[in-house]
């Protein structure tokens, strides 16, 4: 366990007792919580490694008290943090000592599910499996799948624009919502979107999706449903060496194929997952690839033939193809339980969101195996190598003096990297405040500037998630960072490839 | 060149933002009969031109914000890709700036997603002068608000587009177009039933008593889908469908004001047979009509959606305006990016 900040013992501000008067009058009975060992599960989200406690937590049910609630925080000046299920793994959930904390984990109704027009209407608080469960008697279900989807809320996607093992083909949260209902920062409605496909003027949907709390409180959504594939079929193929798992990523993709997910597995991630789920994986593997195909029979047949030819080609050294639905799911029982897996052999690890242009997967993987020499910390590789996003997984020790400092270290040095070959700090994990300082790393002056500037449109006084997703510029000017412009690198010691 | 135009330009919008002038951002002009008033002195982008970086394996085109929109579908051709949104051109003067600005996605939309959809990144110049990029290179990007996406549609209000990078899919290995003679409330519940299906279809579209279903992928499984749906084999399906993205069926012929509405894809016909043209499976609804603006919104917002007077109306009403707490939101977004008011004024709407 991480140390964590010291909560402190008395508010500050002088009104605080009847401000938290005024607060619970909004509330249900039992719907404000103050004492410490209430508020005790709110104090860090997926990101166990930054704790704070806020001055209270708010469980409004309805949308009505969401907004009464942000009007009231808005005259006293109060800030506020949303939050949904709290499995983020960025700190944007983390709260703020002298605010509120807002959850929307009790908005958590299904509203309607209309399967002719292919849409579901729900509250925040509804976990994103919820949604596809609800769908499933329609033969429907909701596309993007975070890892975490049998917890994670879709307010909280919508946040932070989640992504999933299948959003190659499928696409991201941004892709797969229709329209929000969402509350101001002074307590005024907004709709965004709706059925239609598109809405008038500016795309305000598009920024909202990805907005980590900044601009406003997501009360409703509307998304997308898709008809559930035929069939869906999984190739596990084996290389000896990551360059040629690398390069058999790109390779399928440059023969016109988009698989349904396509993930990448180093030996130490293979090792630790066949420990722990006997998933059948290679153990004398560099690295594994997982390519699934869905879609008809007809058109699985010749994608899988077509995928395990050019991965042969690649220097595939073996496959395993699922014949059924219990094969297909073991196969990635191994890639879901990849992160619990590296979990059993290290007492901490520090998961990385970096993404980048696949043609630098190989050289990127090797250059982070020099890192892990340097930091004197093994680390693990598991990425959605389709989309070129990678999670490396560095392991420390919490318990051990440094050992958290080298890690942040090793993944600062990741993500610089990351930028430096054309990609970013952050594929689908949000910036929260984890990545805030990168931030400064992969922007411009003026185009942080610009994303403050669009934070004033929404939030003038800046009360709503303040200090989360973008960095301010004096930050930026102390870290002496400097964003990496047009092929000038402001670390000439990284090779460049 | 390219150099120079960003020079030039930034020095026009200075200019023009100290002496309280306005720029009429144009590329190919394909689309000045869209939208509101043109205003302003133009700022011809084509000078801002060329391909800047495409690797087919990638999946990611960066491209110039003034080069020809047929360049760039040859270029994506060449390698078996393609701009999956299919954005009508109206014109071979067409730019992908002015395709991103316009925000106008064809007949496959119903299936892969709009422009905006496929735009992961974006180089714009400010009503300061300022450049700045937003998104990226990358699939999957979560850093920073998603400003790029913002531009889609915009119709140049907010900066002038330089670099824009997308998406883009391999061509389907195989297409086919299915014709059944139907009215319109039966397609209407044909399309969307189908939708709800594990099918293909890349394309759905009823017009003048024929519905057309086009189903896009590989070979097995197109045939597979025509042999379950029936219906007749129409031999001059890829023709239809690009008329259908480029406005040349007959249609769109004739000088009635031409409504474009988008409502949720199950809502019933609403106009008389002839007078409406279904496209996206039932979302988007094209309607000939001398009805008041004000009964169009009203017809489109009970169906869930916005209705803009996209050709042959008055300009000023083109697009719908958002309800109160959003236009104030516009209204503040306009002014953070261009402050003096130099882009497109009129362009989108009256106010701004």
């Amino acid at each position: 366990m991480i140390a964590s900040t010291a909560p402190r013992s008395t508010p500050s501000v002088p009104s605080s007792a009847s401000l938290l008067r005024e607060l619970a009058a909004l509330l249900p009975v039992g719907a404000l919580l103050t004492s410490v060992e209430q508020m005790r599960p709110y104090e860090c989200d997926g990101l166990s490694m930054y704790r704070r406690l806020p001055l209270a937590v708010a469980l409004p049910t309805t949308e009505a008290q969401v907004a009464a609630i942000l009007q009231c925080a808005h005259r006293h000046g109060l800030p506020v943090v949303a939050r949904g299920a709290g499995t983020g793994l960025a700190g944007g959930a983390l709260p703020q000592e002298d605010g509120l904390l807002l959850s929307l984990a009790r908005l958590n109704r299904i509203i309607e599910i209309d399967p002719l027009a292919r849409i579901a209407r729900v509250q925040p608080g509804v976990r994103n499996l919820a949604i596809s469960e609800a769908a499933a008697v329609h033969g429907l279900y909701y596309a993007p799948d975070p890892s975490s989807q049998i917890a994670c809320s879709i307010g909280g996607n919508v946040a932070e624009n989640s992504g999933g093992v299948h959003c190659l083909k499928y696409g991201l949260t941004v892709h797969n919502v229709l329209g929000v209902r969402a509350v101001t920062v002074d307590g005024e409605l907004l709709e965004i979107g709706g059925p239609a496909p598109d809405s008038a003027g500016y795309d305000l949907l598009a920024l909202m999706n990805g907005s980590e709390g900044l601009l406003a409180v997501v009360t409703e959504v509307t998304v997308k449903l898709l008809p559930k594939p035929q069939l869906a079929r999984v190739v596990m193929a084996a290389f000896a060496n990551v360059e040629q798992a690398g390069i058999a990523v790109a390779a399928i993709i440059a023969a016109g194929i988009i698989p349904a997910g396509l993930e990448m597995m180093d030996k130490l991630a293979i090792h630790a997952v066949e420990d722990f789920v006997h998933a059948g994986y290679p153990l004398d593997a560099e690295a594994i690839l997982l390519a699934e195909s869905d879609g008809t029979p007809e058109e699985v047949a010749v994608e899988i033939e077509h995928m395990e030819a050019v991965m042969a080609r690649c220097g595939a050294t073996s496959f395993r193809t699922s014949c059924d639905e219990p094969e297909r799911l073991k196969l990635w029982a191994g890639r879901k339980a990849a992160f619990p897996a590296v979990g059993r052999i290290t007492p901490d690890y520090y998961c990385m969101d970096g993404t980048i242009p696949r043609r630098h997967v190989g050289d990127v993987l090797k250059q982070i195996a020099a890192f892990s020499t340097e930091f004197g910390l093994p680390c693990a590789n598991v990425f959605h190598a389709g989309d070129g996003n990678l999670h490396p997984l560095i392991f420390f020790d919490a318990n051990k003096p440094g050992d958290l400092a080298r890690a942040e270290a090793f993944g600062a040095r990741i993500l610089d990297l990351c930028v430096a070959v054309g990609g970013t700090i952050t594929g689908e994990h949000g910036v929260g405040v984890e990545k805030i300082d990168a931030m400064c790393m992969q922007f411009t002056t003026p185009e942080l500037a610009c994303f403050h500037a669009v934070k004033k449109v929404f939030d003038p006084a800046g009360t709503l998630n303040p200090g989360k997703a973008v960095p301010s510029l004096h930050r930026c000017a102390e870290l002496g960072r400097m964003h990496v412009h047009r092929g000038q690198l402001a670390h000439p010691e990284l090779p460049r490839f | 060149m390219t150099a120079v135009f960003v020079e030039l330009a930034r020095e026009r919008i200075l200019h023009a933002a100290a002496n309280g002038g306005a720029l009429r951002l144009r590329g190919g002009g394909t689309k000045d009969f869209h939208g509101g008033a043109l205003q302003g002195e133009v700022l011809d982008t084509r000078a801002h031109a060329g391909i800047v970086a495409y690797d087919p394996s990638e999946l990611v085109l960066t491209v110039r914000a003034g080069t020809l929109l047929a360049e760039v579908e040859t270029a994506l051709a060449q390698c078996g890709q393609m701009l999956a949104f299919e954005p009508p051109h109206f014109g071979t003067a067409a730019t992908i700036g002015g395709c991103v600005a316009a925000g106008l996605s064809g007949p496959r939309r119903m299936q892969v997603g709009a422009v905006r959809d496929f735009l992961l990144g974006a180089t714009l110049m400010d009503g300061r002068g300022e450049t700045s990029s937003f998104g990226g290179q990358v699939m999957k990007n979560v850093a920073g608000f998603d400003l790029f996406r913002l531009q889609a549609g915009a119709m140049g209000t907010l900066g002038v587009l330089l670099e824009l990078s997308f998406k883009v899919l391999p061509l389907p290995a195989t297409e086919m177009t299915c014709v059944f003679e139907c009215a319109a409330a039966q397609a209407i519940d044909t399309m969307n039933r189908h939708a709800g299906q594990p099918l293909p279809i890349s394309a759905a579209c009823h017009a003048e008593g024929l519905l057309r279903l086009r189903l896009s992928g590989n070979e097995a499984a197109v045939r597979a889908a025509s042999a379950r749906l029936g219906g007749t084999f129409d031999d001059s399906g890829a023709q239809f469908w690009n008329d259908l993205r480029e406005q040349r069926l007959p249609f769109f012929a004739g000088d009635a004001p031409l409504w474009r509405l988008a409502v949720k894809s199950t809502t019933p016909p609403l106009a008389a047979a002839g007078a409406e043209l279904i496209d996206w499976g039932g979302a988007q609804r094209w309607l000939r009509s001398s009805e008041p603006t004000r009964t169009m919104r009203d017809k489109a917002q009970a169906a869930g959606g916005h209705a803009t007077l996209f050709r042959n109306g008055r300009r000023s009403d083109a697009f719908q305006p958002p309800a109160r707490a959003l236009f104030a939101l516009h209204r503040r977004l306009k002014q953070t990016f261009d402050p003096a008011g130099v882009f497109n004024p009129g362009r989108l709407y009256p106010e701004f």
